[in-house]
């Protein structure tokens, strides 16, 4: 009961960064139908941005954490500017190379210039453990999961009760009806990346601060994972993507934890085929009827 | 069959001038090794890229999942090889990696297929990552380290004829009775459906036949380079196949030969630029996209009887 316990906790911690960045995809997905695969890659400027911060400016957590978010959101929104506004109106596949090539331009871009090999990210926080009846909670998991569900909230008061929350939910059912209302596609499209991608930043220092360790190419495992979080929840759907994040996050610790751990990928990737054989549009998604 | 003969005989004898062109070439020493490498590797991203277009290009089903079946073949041709080295057993391999692959992909096909778009490209990634996964811990195939030392029976000439073997095979299907099945699902599946064409079947046809050709692909990789593992087949091989189909323009059967040759030579080309070579890479691949998003051929065709029809025209 206790390892069980355990894994929960670790499981947890793991799915709440699967969930921030899951939250990117779907938004993104559910707005332009595009999966961003540079997704995963804006994660890893996060994290690079926190370690560089921190130890060129001794950024506290908060600032590192702040700051980071922000050059999150300015990276999503030049891409989106520059690579995939100019293809709002091509085939959806031309669309899913660029992202590919804007992913493959940030890991190759960011190993040119700062070298491919790992390093270590500062300990800003000095890890404690508590013990709990024998299941040890770090503090930093516990600032992972407070983190996480804070932003999440935030993300759910902003899609449903500001104006601009209203836009984009008015853009992801029907662009042109949206549009013919006055709202700004544009606009709309760049500030959902801007959200989108500022939780991808967050969740790069968070998981600098688990993990304990960054690379270039740290954002394609992860990157995949929480695209396949989104679409176990149902892609487009905000509350989805926060369930399907949590339960890749359960699942690859539990399968680890039964001493599969060489099977822990293919578990994720069986669960997800299996879900959408039963559930075409994932668990919260809506499964829109085909009509003749 | 009389009125494709002058078209056929003069793609045949196309095909076997430019043999005997290349060979004369790497025998006179204008392509070297250095040259010939490129050649083989264009030559079998050739042979990929075709069998993704027809999934992805002709029965628009999105599949990123053409590593996996490429896997199989490597495996199946690296496995018996190297027990038993010979040109005989290295042609048996490559059937037993198309055997192999056919079923995979009938076992994932037979499910999946029923999904649509970008559901059915990441059911496709998801299930072809099983299948490295499942290679990568099992004992025959050596696991995560790969295998190595397998014998080279696949030079230049074999993947010469394997491209035109599978060009050929590709090209009679998309231009038959199958290709017009196929091609009405891509345009509109409940329309196809209702002028009583099996769709699930033709969807299946398209990604097994697909599936063949990746194994084909992979049996030559494997024999060529030597040296496989794992994660040579992972989701970024499947990418950059796509990346080729993409490039060359959805559904067009040349399109995809050019982009192979223009990335190849591309590839080669940046080799001596050392770690910059992917980021000019994926810039020129972005700026492709961005000001060419059909592709560099869309959906164009080298059509003879085309050709033919304007020369008479311009004569007339």
């Amino acid at each position: 009961m206790q390892t069980f316990w355990q894994q929960l906790i670790n499981g947890l911690s793991l799915g709440s960064i699967y969930a921030l960045l899951a939250l990117g995809y779907t938004m993104v997905y559910g707005i332009i139908k595009l999966i961003n695969f540079a997704h995963g890659d804006i994660y890893m400027l996060g994290a690079f941005w926190g370690y560089y911060s921190i130890n060129l400016w001794h950024f506290n957590f908060l600032e590192a954490l702040l700051s980071s978010m922000i050059v999150g959101a300015a990276s999503g929104v030049i891409i989106e500017y520059f690579a995939y506004r100019p293809l709002r109106q091509a085939p959806r596949i031309t669309a899913l190379i660029t992202a590919i090539g804007v992913s493959f331009f940030l890991e190759n871009g960011m190993s040119y210039l700062f070298g491919s090999t790992a390093r270590d990210f500062p300990q800003v926080i000095k890890q404690v453990n508590y013990n709990f009846g024998g299941v040890l909670i770090s503090n930093i998991q516990i600032l992972i999961l407070a983190t996480a569900a804070i932003l999440m909230v935030a993300l759910q008061f902003i899609i449903k009760k500001t104006k601009m929350g209203t836009a984009m939910r008015a853009v992801s059912v029907d662009a042109d009806a949206a549009e013919l209302v006055g709202i700004s596609l544009n606009k709309t499209i760049s500030f959902t990346f801007a959200i989108g991608s500022a939780l991808a930043g967050a969740a790069g220092v968070l998981i600098g601060l688990y993990y304990n360790s960054i690379d270039p190419l740290m954002g394609m495992t992860p990157g995949i994972k929480a695209f396949v979080a989104a679409v176990v929840g149902g892609i487009g759907s905000v509350p989805g993507a926060t369930i399907g994040g949590f339960l890749i996050g359960l699942l690859e610790t539990l399968v680890q934890s039964v001493g599969l751990s060489a099977y822990k990928d293919a578990a994720v990737y069986l669960v997800l085929i299996v879900i959408l054989l039963i559930l075409p549009a994932g668990i919260l998604g809506k499964n829109i009827k085909e009509k003749v | 069959m009389k009125a494709n003969f002058k078209y056929n005989i003069i793609w045949l004898s196309l095909m076997v001038v430019g043999f005997i062109l290349m060979n004369t070439l790497i025998l006179v020493g204008i392509i070297d090794s250095f040259l010939e490498n490129m050649l083989v590797v264009i030559g079998i991203n050739i042979i990929l890229a075709l069998g993704l277009n027809l999934v992805v290009g002709f029965s628009g089903q999105f599949s990123l999942g053409h590593a996996g079946f490429m896997a199989i073949g490597a495996y199946a041709t690296a496995i018996i090889t190297s027990e038993h080295p010979n040109t005989l057993n290295f042609y048996l391999s490559i059937i037993v990696g198309i055997i192999i692959a056919i079923i995979a992909a009938i076992i994932v096909g037979v499910p999946t297929l029923r999904l649509h778009g970008d559901y059915l490209a990441i059911a496709t990634m998801g299930a072809a990552e099983i299948i490295r996964i499942i290679i990568n811990n099992l004992k025959i195939t050596n696991g995560p380290s790969g295998m190595f030392n397998i014998p080279k029976f696949a030079s230049w000439p074999v993947v010469y004829v394997m491209v035109c073997i599978t060009t050929i095979i590709i090209a009679n299907f998309v231009h038959s009775r199958a290709g017009r099945a196929i091609k009405s699902v891509r345009e509109d599946e409940i329309a196809a459906e209702s002028l009583g064409i099996k769709t699930t079947f033709w969807k299946l046809a398209a990604f097994v036949l697909g599936a063949a050709t990746a194994a084909v692909a992979g049996s030559l990789d494997a024999s060529y380079l030597q040296t496989i593992t794992p994660n040579n087949f992972g989701i970024m091989e499947s990418i950059s196949i796509l990346i080729i189909v993409v490039l060359g323009g959805i559904g067009s059967l040349t399109g995809t030969f050019v982009a192979a040759i223009v990335l190849g030579v591309i590839d080669t080309a940046l080799q001596s630029f050392g770690p910059l070579r992917m980021v000019i890479y994926s810039l020129a691949l972005i700026l492709i996209m961005v000001f060419k998003p059909t592709g560099l051929l869309g959906r164009y065709e080298i059509s003879l009887p085309r050709i033919f029809a304007r020369k008479k025209e311009a004569k007339s």
